[in-house]
This record gives C-alpha cells, sequence and structure tokens, in this order.
C-alpha cells in the first residue's frame, strides 16, 4: 500500500515514479506498465488542476491467481456535473487535449468514476498482469 | 545584561582549562569523521569556535540569541556550510559543537558546577539546532542549484547534418523544460540554417496528454519557421499507449529510432536538390 500527496508538479512525478515500482513488482508486462503509469499519470494531474489537489493510494490487488496494481486518486475539489460528458473524447473543461479521463479509462482493465457536484471525486484504475 | 554574572564561573573555567578541552574536543570530533578531515583541519575550526564561544560567555552571558554570539554564530554557519557541501551528515555536523558537552561533562558535573554545566549545555543545544538549520539551509541550496543546473544540461539541441537538427530529450517533459526545449530548438534552427528538426522521446518513460500536447506545439511552431519536423524514439510500449489514449499526431511524421528519422531528413533533403534559379542570374 503505497498514499502520497498529490499537492504539486512534483508529486505528479512521484506518483508515476510509485506506480511504476508497483507495476514492475506485480509482473506486469512492459506495455501494461506504461499504460498503467500513463494512466496514473493522466489522473494525478487531473486531481491536481481540476480537484486542487488530494490524495493517490496504489496497491498490489489479487483476485483468485490473478495479481494486479490499482490506483485510486480521490480529492475534494468541486465533483464533475456531468460524468458522460467529462468522458467524451476531446471534451476539456480546461486547456488540455479533453483525452485524459476518457484515456486512462481505455488504458486500464478497470476504471471506476464517483463523482458529484460539491463532493469531491474519487477515480479508480486496475489493470491485471497477464 | 542580566545575566552575565551567571557565566562568570563557567568563563572562569572554560579559560582555565583551555588547552585540556579543546584537546579532547578535537579528537571526540575527529574520531567520529572516520578520517575524512584530518585533526589539524578539525583543530583549527574548533579552536577558533572554543575562543569565540569563550568570549560570547564572557560579554553576553548565556543568551545565545545576543549579539555577542554573532562571532560564534558567523563561525558555526561557515562550518556548517562546508560539512554540508562535503556531504556530512546533519549528525555528524551538529555533533561537532554537541561533542563539547561530552568533553565538559567529567570536569563540571559534580558538585558546585552542576549548574554551570547546566548553563553551557543549554548554550551547547541552541549552538546545535543553530548547526542543523545551516546545514539544512545549505543542503536547499546545493538541491535546487542542481534543479537548475539539469534544467540546461537536459535539454541540448545538436547539429546532425547539414541543415538537420536535432533534440534528444531526457526524462520528464513538464512546461518549463517544454518551454525551454522550444526556445532552444527555434533559435537553433535559425542560427544552423536548419530545415529539418528531429525530436527524439527515447529517454522520456511516459508519454501522457501533457507531454503529447507539449510536443505538438513544439512542431507546430517549428513548421511555422519552414523547418520539417519529425518525431523519433517512439517505442513499442510508447506506440500502443499513445493509441489507446486516442492521442492524434495527424500528419506529423513519427519514426522508431533516431537513425530512420535523420535518413527520412536527408531524402528529403535529397529530393528537393539544388536550388535552381533560372534565368534570373
Amino acid at each position: 500500500m503505497h498514499e502520497s500527496p498529490i499537492t504539486g508538479n512534483g508529486d505528479v512525478v512521484k506518483a508515476r515514479q510509485a506506480v511504476r515500482v508497483l507495476a514492475q513488482e506485480a509482473r506486469l508486462s512492459l506495455v501494461d506498465q506504461t499504460k498503467l503509469v500513463t494512466a496514473a499519470s493522466e489522473l494525478a494531474r487531473n486531481t491536481l488542476s481540476y480537484g486542487g489537489g488530494g490524495t493517490m493510494r496504489a496497491s498490489i490487488v489479487t483476485r483468485g491467481t490473478s495479481t494486479g496494481v490499482k490506483v485510486v486518486f480521490s480529492d475534494q475539489g468541486p465533483g464533475i456535473p456531468d460524468l458522460d460528458l467529462a468522458l467524451t473524447d476531446g471534451w476539456s473543461s480546461g486547456r488540455g487535449m479533453g483525452l485524459g479521463l476518457s484515456g486512462a479509462r481505455r488504458l486500464a482493465d478497470e476504471f471506476t468514476l464517483d463523482s458529484a457536484p460539491g463532493k469531491g471525486t474519487t477515480v479508480s484504475v486496475l489493470k491485471w498482469a497477464r | 545584561m542580566t545575566n552575565v554574572g551567571e557565566s562568570d564561573r563557567l568563563v572562569g573555567l572554560l579559560t582555565q582549562g583551555r588547552e585540556e578541552f579543546t584537546g579532547k574536543w578535537v579528537r571526540g570530533v575527529t574520531s567520529t569523521l572516520a578520517g575524512r578531515l584530518t585533526a589539524a583541519e578539525v583543530q583549527q575550526d574548533l579552536n577558533e569556535l572554543y575562543t569565540a564561544l569563550v568570549e560570547a560567555l564572557r560579554n553576553g552571558g548565556v543568551a545565545t540569541r545576543n549579539e555577542a554570539y554573532g562571532e560564534v554564530r558567523s563561525l558555526l554557519t561557515e562550518l556548517s556550510r562546508n560539512r554540508a557541501r562535503q556531504g556530512f551528515s546533519p549528525t555528524e555536523t551538529a555533533f561537532s559543537v554537541l561533542a563539547l558537552k561530552d568533553v565538559l561533562e567529567p570536569a563540571l558535573a559534580d558538585g558546585a558546577d552542576v549548574k554551570a554545566y547546566l548553563q553551557l549545555a543549554r548554550v551547547l543545544d541552541d549552538l546545535g539546532l543553530y548547526t542543523i538549520e545551516v546545514h539544512a539551509k545549505t543542503r536547499e541550496e546545493i538541491i535546487s542549484a542542481q534543479a537548475e543546473q539539469l534544467l540546461e544540461l537536459s535539454t541540448p539541441v545538436v547539429k546532425l547534418w547539414d541543415g538537420v537538427v536535432g533534440v534528444p530529450l531526457v526524462g520528464t517533459l513538464d512546461s518549463a523544460r517544454t518551454q525551454v526545449v522550444m526556445e532552444k530548438l527555434l533559435q537553433s534552427l535559425l542560427d544552423l540554417n536548419a530545415t529539418h528538426a528531429i525530436v527524439d522521446i527515447t529517454g522520456v518513460p511516459a508519454v501522457d496528454t501533457q507531454v503529447a500536447q507539449h510536443l505538438l506545439k513544439t512542431v507546430v511552431a517549428a513548421r511555422m519557421m519552414g523547418a520539417e519536423c519529425v518525431i523519433s524514439g517512439i517505442r513499442p510500449q510508447i506506440a500502443q499507449t499513445i493509441v489507446a489514449l486516442g492521442i492524434e499526431f495527424g500528419d506529423i511524421t513519427t519514426k522508431a529510432t533516431l537513425a530512420d528519422a535523420l535518413r527520412h531528413a536527408l531524402d528529403r533533403i535529397e529530393e528537393r536538390g539544388p536550388v535552381e534559379i533560372g534565368g534570373l542570374l
């Protein structure tokens, strides 16, 4: 279990490194490592830019015989009013490309998004070792 | 000065036992530094410090915030800075001061001198903390200087061929670094009269949407100056990640290796052939 705050640009780099270490530990392939690290990078930056900072919790999970890495980002920011819109390719409320959230969903094996206006946002991604 | 009187006894003892105390002090400190500083170097530092400390106790009592401690503080600042730069740990640095307590303990800790010893212990604790503070500050200065150096180091623009410049990117691309890269690339396009630029991302561990956005902006800016831009160093895992993210590189040429990109640029230069001015001259 790894828990770290996301409050600055340096924390995004640290989050990425922590996820990479766990992904290597869980024996994810190089492609899957890169996918998970990239997804974590997107979500960490979202937490920072749109959620006003938050925390990342990453851990190795097992289900049956499979091993994977689960990364959960949560913030107490303004929340997302329209989840479907937020997950639309190319739509961004900021100045990004609008691919971070939807891209992270495609990069992960399992993806959950839990958010409501005024209640903050919690996003999780999970990648299984093949 | 309210507490000058209290420290008179202390000053007397320290002056009287100077030779013995400094000798033990130097030996104690030298032994913990494991041969990384010679006894002579340590002796010089500590002798000066001892003299300044006795002087400060005489004039300013035990109030270490007093002006009389200015000399002691500046000596400690210098000592602490040097140790931090030489790579000594905060503990080793602070021990240089605190070791004096161990030295004086046998001489002062019995009978009537206990009070003097406790006063001195408090003074030395204060000074020890000050040493650690300076040590930490020095380390921070070193780290921020290194971060700046790294920013400079990690963004070279190299001439690969006549008319072809390359930018090998290494590490994390944030907004500050991308800005530096873009500026350097555009300037060298002009300076080297280059028509082709190759941005190599072999050393970038992960390409997320922010990195991609920065890369695209750099390419667009280079194109506005009339240069063709190729992105090379796209490894298999990066290619798959970019596709899954849904990033479109549009009509920007990308290559797996820097060699491929250079060949591509040279082919393009050859295709165009020598400039024909026709009958104008």
